[in-house]
């Protein structure tokens, strides 16, 4: 038997746009159309059948190759429209390609949106029945599982309450532990990971990393990067129905965000719609990686650069510029030049921080651009939040702040501190006598 | 995580080869037999659902056919005089309305039900099929407990019903085939045209009338008995009548044209719908 998992050959998909949805009409549409479809279908299949111009099919997947091996965690990025759902509804069988073929060897079994067949009279012992037998589950395998079902969702004294009167919490928790409980040798995952607390998300992510280490084939849909790195050693880009990039996750999330457009590790003002006053106004403002060249996502042991330019265009000037690193909606610190300068002439100017490795926690942060004068009646020339945007990971390598450790670890900050122990004093083993 | 290999070692080396549909398909047997346990925890699920919140509960299987039951006596049997083969009125139309409520809401509710499963077909592969199949089902606790509420009638007229009782439940089957088959085809057409929709009130009122639910099929004249008889839902009725009151031939002629009909429209619906299969996440 092979190592392949999932075999993916040439697979192609085309959707009609726009009619695909005539079929069924509201009220409105059904009155308004009342007097002419009939007339208009009539006639249509009178004059024959005739094959709708090119133009109304898309190819939400454009000839797609890629293998998987056994047990690989592979996760799927791109942009809303690039193709991802298509994707995983082929891989789930739910719709047919419109060309090639993919081969799954091994049972499959996929989690496009958890708690789907949920009713909401029904009690969650019997939703969980319900649900295990839509996803593929035999009666006597539910059986089987149920203990651990339910002692994941944390949902033991709601059993027999229906799940309409459940939270959404414990809806999400209890769809989710159906749907992880499965053993396929194929796990299809889209962004369940979107749902639910923090603390519940890190769970369910964890039960993915269980599945991917027990040997089986994960693939993962996600628009969360540090996810996608934490899970999937591989990850494949697509855009607009194409693989782009095939490689390492790391490199490529950090290809799909570079290429996210401006707002992201790098922005660069023309002088006409540049933020500042007439005397001095922003320019550009730069995330600059190791090698010094822009980036939008970054190691946490990775030494990083953030530069702004400014125009000044008073000699003269007195100010200072401060930049504020937000992440998790708050404001983790801010960072300032130490002393107000004086730039003497007009021109343009830098001021670049250094940001140390081991500074950083893991996800996104948001980078505010402050330039003022506060010695003679505080002035801004300069207040933009949110300039750009980067990524921080962790390659989970065991020389970060984590150390080995690779459950959630909270704090805006992540510095690299030096830990010590010993012991103080050992206790006879005769103490108690 | 633990693993436990005996769950899945007997489908670990299955593989599954996703292609493009190509003309006939296989109806896909062995996959449907894997999802079997599916098929009932659904009907279960719409017969579990199907009263909750009403005040009466099940009552409403029961009240269903009585009253129609009612309206029919005083209507055609004691304003109309429709005759009745010797059998008082209420228990020769009750005795008709029993398979006809069971086909009328399987077929209506197996119509009507990939639609009402539009976000399980888009979201979870399974094989179709299991969804007419299982609204079919859940049809028949409504049949049973209305059933009991005619042994109450047959007992208050005092008929005693003869061994050819025991042929029952083949028309009872007669009856859930004849609502799956014009179901698959409708459900199917269903999803690609919502006119079937408006079609399906009054196919079922048609075909009432065309079923000698209020009448005796002896009305209709010798030379149009085979055409009638081509309905397959008077085969069945009158199936039941010649089952518990002993009126008619019962299972001659017209039960045989009845199940041949049934069969073609069966299995042409089976394959229709299985070709249609496909289309239906991108139609729904």
């Amino acid at each position: 038997m092979s190592d392949v998992s999932i075999r993916i050959e040439h697979l192609s998909k085309q959707y009609r746009i726009g009619a695909v949805r005539q079929p069924y009409y509201s009220l409105r549409e059904t009155l308004t159309n009342a007097a002419l479809t009939p007339l208009r279908n009539i006639r249509s299949i009178l004059q024959g059948v005739k094959q709708p111009a090119e133009r109304n099919y898309i190819w939400a997947l454009d000839d797609i190759s890629f293998e998987v091996k056994q047990g690989e965690a592979i996760g799927v990025i791109g942009r809303n429209g690039a193709g991802k759902s298509t994707l995983l509804k082929i891989l789930s069988r739910i719709t047919k390609p419109t060309k090639g073929r993919a081969e799954l060897y091994g049972r499959v079994s996929s989690m496009l949106e958890v708690g789907t067949g949920f009713h909401p009279e029904l009690t969650g012992r019997e939703n969980i029945y319900l649900n295990g037998a839509i996803l593929g589950m035999r009666r006597n395998e539910i059986d089987r599982k149920f203990d651990e079902i339910v002692a994941f969702a944390e949902t033991e004294q709601f059993l027999d309450t229906p799940v309409k009167f459940y939270s959404s919490g414990m809806y999400v928790r209890l769809a989710f532990a159906v749907a992880a409980h499965l053993e396929p040798e194929i796990l299809v995952v889209d962004e369940v990971l979107a749902v639910g607390d923090a603390a519940f998300q890190k769970k369910c992510l964890g039960k993915l990393e269980d599945v991917a280490e027990g040997g089986r084939t994960v693939l993962f849909v996600s628009h969360n990067m540090a996810a996608i790195n934490r899970l999937c050693s591989r990850a494949v880009l697509l855009n607009a129905g194409k693989v782009v990039e095939d490689g390492s996750a790391l490199e490529v999330t950090a290809k799909y965000l570079s290429g996210a457009g401006e707002e992201s590790g790098t922005r660069v003002w023309d002088l006409k719609n540049a933020p500042g006053t007439e005397e001095l106004k922003l320019i550009s403002i730069k995330l600059l990686g190791e090698a010094g060249k822009p980036v939008s996502v970054v190691d946490v042991r990775e030494r990083i650069n953030l530069r702004i330019e400014y125009r000044v265009n008073k000699p003269g000037l007195r100010f200072r510029c401060a930049l504020l690193f937000n992440t998790q909606g708050i404001l983790a610190f801010a960072t300032l030049e130490p002393t107000e300068l004086i730039r003497p002439k007009e021109g343009t100017y830098h001021s670049t921080v250094s940001i140390p490795p081991n500074l950083l926690t893991e996800g996104e942060y948001l980078v505010g651009v402050s330039i003022f004068n506060s010695s003679g009646g505080k002035m801004h020339f300069v207040a933009l939040k949110d300039a750009i945007v980067f990524q921080v990971y962790d390659s989970m390598t065991g020389l970060s702040a984590r150390g080995d450790y690779a459950q959630n670890l909270a704090g805006v900050v992540r510095p690299l501190l030096n830990w010590e122990g010993g012991i103080v004093d050992a206790i006879p083993p005769t103490v108690d006598s | 995580m633990i693993k436990n290999p005996s769950s899945t070692a007997s489908e670990s080396n299955s593989l599954i080869t996703i292609e493009p549909p190509h003309g006939w398909v296989s109806l896909g047997l062995a996959d449907f037999w894997h999802y079997r346990d599916l098929l009932f925890i659904l009907a279960w699920r719409d017969i579990k659902v199907r009263y909750k919140q009403t005040v009466l509960g099940v009552g409403w299987a029961i009240l269903q056919p009585l009253f129609t039951m009612l309206i029919f006596s005083v209507i055609f049997g004691k304003l109309a005089k429709l005759p009745s083969e010797g059998v008082p009125y209420p228990v020769f139309s009750y005795t008709a309305l029993l398979p006809w409520q069971l086909f009328a809401v399987a077929l209506t509710t197996s119509s009507n039900s990939l639609i009402t499963s539009g976000s399980l077909i888009s979201k979870v592969y399974f094989p179709r099929l299991i969804i007419p199949l299982a609204s079919v089902l859940a049809g028949v606790v409504d049949f049973a407990i209305a059933f009991i509420v005619l042994l109450g009638m047959l007992a208050y007229y005092r008929i005693i019903p003869t061994l050819n009782m025991l042929t029952l439940p083949l028309f009872i089957l007669l009856a859930l085939a004849t609502a799956l088959a014009v179901g698959l085809w409708l459900s199917a057409l269903n999803v690609k045209y919502r006119d079937f929709r408006y079609v399906l009130p009054f196919l079922s009122q048609a075909w009432m009338y065309l079923t000698p639910i209020a009448y005796s099929s002896s009305l209709i004249p010798e030379e149009w008995k085979l055409l009638y008889s081509l309905n397959p839902m008077t085969g069945v009725v009158e199936g039941f009548r010649w089952a518990l009151l002993g009126t008619g031939e019962g299972a001659g002629s017209m039960v045989l044209v009845s199940t041949a009909v049934v069969l073609i429209i069966l299995i042409s619906g089976l394959f229709y719908f299985k070709r249609m299969e496909d289309d239906f996440a991108d139609l729904i």
